[in-house]
């Protein structure tokens, strides 16, 4: 080493100040560091091992002859390749996320909303806790209840809609007389994400400042317009977080889909009929017992698609919650 | 454009808490009058009231009437959120919304009356409300870009231009200049003395200088003690508040010689 060392008394005391200061706080703040860092660095890492082995047992279903799929990919009558497969199960697993959603993220601001800005304190926790409950049914639970109890009470409605709508020129859609059908499923899936929708817009909105309420009032508004103006601007981005986290769900929910849903494949819009639709996870966990060989691979190939599509649906939502940073609050 | 306020037998509380006892005063249209007196007296508070904007905490309300030209604003048939379009308020921390450009900011009172409004008319209601604020020629390039993006000054005078902007008769501020360096409060301070020409204004402020530079009347408050609820002691013209008070406390307090 060739650099001018600096005079000795200053490399020696340097050091040992700073570390006199606060030698306690230092060691723990370093020690606290390596547990976030080690934390982060193990969840990539399961990320990393979850994609990896998707990957790797879905590459054989992937390279695998069309002869081959045909003779063991187990794929139902009439689909000859893994796009055919793969193609209606996506559509039918957005398609009911999407309305699940579509059902539960008004509902779940609506009650958020009178939890935190309508009801008085009492019954606000009192319905709070309610939804909380809902949170904890199991989801074999919900799909019984949905496929036992909902679905032949419902199906009636669904005929009635279903003769409404076909009035429209250009619509016709079947109804099916048991009621199994997505439009059931998606309600169920709805009542489902409920409670995590609910909960975090709650909180969301309950952290809105004083300041901007009172903004709001005293330019007078009333209790909706000052909700308008100040809070939901200013839970935006967390309702987007937590529709996306109820679409999580939704997305990947198994048992609720499977004991309500007659499942069919194809790009159907039939959501009130039986056997039009499926989705993934539904599909995988009904065919995944009797599976082996290249069956595997190619339901492995399906679970890779969920994979991608949940993935891609959180960071379309941190994209949307990032794009007017600038006008977010957080200063 | 300004009215008069009488203030009769006036106890506010929060919850049980009686906070200020027995306030009467008389607040004259286009005029500045100033409030002063020790932490927690209720300046706030009472200020609050004047609006309604006190009610909006959990459990608080009042005894007592405060009539704008003669209607009681706490009568039966009043409608709160019509009297906060009439008595506008400008809070200690300017508090813009932060998700609104200062354009929308300017117009979000006049938007929430619903009524709708044409661009032109939006444009010229924008320009007449930060040229009222002083702020015109600050942000006039930049009338898209966020509200929050500007200084605690500027931020503060945007606050009052939205006020202005729905045409309030009278103008509530609870210490405007407490979050600002001097020449953000001397800018306010003169845009304080333009307002007066056309609104009725309240001020709550700690700056004796301020309260004597830029008022006409000041009221002073005072509390016995912890618990204890605040009342009005004295109140007269500025000048006289100052040099010559009637009561001892008011005259210790202006003074510096308090407690
Ligand atoms: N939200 C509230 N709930 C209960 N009590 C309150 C509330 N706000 C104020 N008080 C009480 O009311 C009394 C008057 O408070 P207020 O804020 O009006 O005083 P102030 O004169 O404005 O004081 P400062 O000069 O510090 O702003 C105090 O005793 C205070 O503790
Ligand atoms: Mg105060």
């Amino acid at each position: 080493m060739t650099t001018a060392s600096p005079p000795a008394h200053a490399t020696r005391h340097e050091p040992r100040r700073r570390r006199a200061s606060g030698d306690t706080e230092r060691g723990f703040s370093r020690v606290f560091r390596w547990i976030t860092t080690g934390a982060g660095v193990l969840l990539l890492g399961v990320l990393a091992a979850v994609a990896a082995f998707l990957v790797a047992r879905a590459l054989p279903a992937f390279t695998a002859s069309q002869a081959e799929l045909l003779a063991d990919g187990k794929l139902p009558a009439g689909v000859t390749s893994i796009a055919q497969y793969v193609g209606p199960l996506v559509f039918g697993t957005l398609l009911a996320a999407a309305m699940a959603l579509a059902i539960a993220t008004p509902i779940a601001m609506g009650i958020a909303l009178f939890i935190s800005h309508y009801a008085p304190r009492r019954i606000a926790s009192g319905i709070g806790y309610v939804v909380d409950l809902l949170a904890a049914i199991p989801s074999v639970v919900f799909g019984l209840w949905g496929g036992r109890v909902l679905a032949p009470l419902i199906a009636d409605f669904w005929v009635w809609l279903v003769g409404v709508l076909n009035v429209l020129p250009f619509v016709e859609f079947r109804a099916t007389a048991t009621g199994r059908s997505l439009a059931t499923a998606s309600i169920v899936l709805a009542v489902m994400i409920l409670p995590i929708i609910t909960a975090v817009s709650r909180e969301v909105f309950l952290q809105t400042p004083k300041l901007h309420e009172e903004a709001a009032l005293a330019l007078g508004a009333t209790r909706w317009e000052m909700i308008r103006t100040a809070v939901l601007p200013f839970g935006r981005s967390g309702v987007i977080s937590a529709a996306m986290l109820g679409l999580g769900r939704a997305l990947g929910e198994t048992m609720a889909v499977l004991m309500i849903l007659s499942t069919g494949l194809g790009y159907s819009l039939q959501i009130f009929g039986a056997g039009e639709l499926t989705t993934i996870a539904a599909n995988i966990a009904s065919r995944f017992p009797e599976a082996s060989g290249l069956a595997v691979n190619v339901l492995i190939a399906t679970g890779l698609a969920l994979f991608i599509i949940t993935l891609a649906v959180n960071m379309a939502a941190r994209a949307i919650v990032a794009r007017r940073k600038d006008f977010s609050g957080a200063n | 454009m300004a009215q008069r306020i009488d203030v009769k037998d006036l106890n506010i509380y929060y919850g049980d808490f009686m906070a200020v006892q027995g306030v009467s005063m008389t607040i004259e249209p286009k005029s500045v009058t100033a409030f002063i007196g020790p932490s927690g007296c209720g300046k706030s508070t009472f200020l609050r009231t004047l609006n309604r904007m006190h009610e909006v905490i959990p459990g608080a309300h009042v005894e007592g009437s405060v009539e704008l030209e003669g209607v009681d604003l706490y009568g039966p048939e009043v409608d709160p959120v019509a009297v906060r379009r009439t008595v506008g308020m400008v809070f200690q921390r300017p508090n813009p919304f932060p998700t609104m450009s200062i354009r929308e900011n300017v117009l979000a009172g006049v938007k929430l009356n619903n009524k709708k409004i044409s661009k032109t008319d939006a444009d010229d209601l924008v320009e007449r409300s930060l040229r009222g604020a002083n702020l015109w020629n600050e942000v006039k390039d930049r009338l898209d870009r966020p509200g929050s993006g500007l200084s605690g000054g500027q931020q503060q005078r945007l606050c009052i231009a939205r006020a202005i902007a729905v045409r309030p008769q009278v103008l509530l501020m609870d210490e405007p200049c407490s979050a600002l360096d001097p020449i953000s409060t001397l800018a306010i301070e003169d845009l304080i003395q333009e307002l007066k020409k056309d609104y009725t204004i309240v001020i709550v402020t700690h700056n004796m200088q301020q309260a004597a530079r830029v008022s006409d009347r000041t009221a002073f408050f005072n509390i016995a003690g912890t618990g204890k609820p605040g009342r009005l002691i004295e109140m007269n013209d500025t000048a006289t508040i100052f040099s010559a008070p009637s009561e001892k406390a008011t005259e210790d307090y202006v003074s510096g010689r308090f407690g």
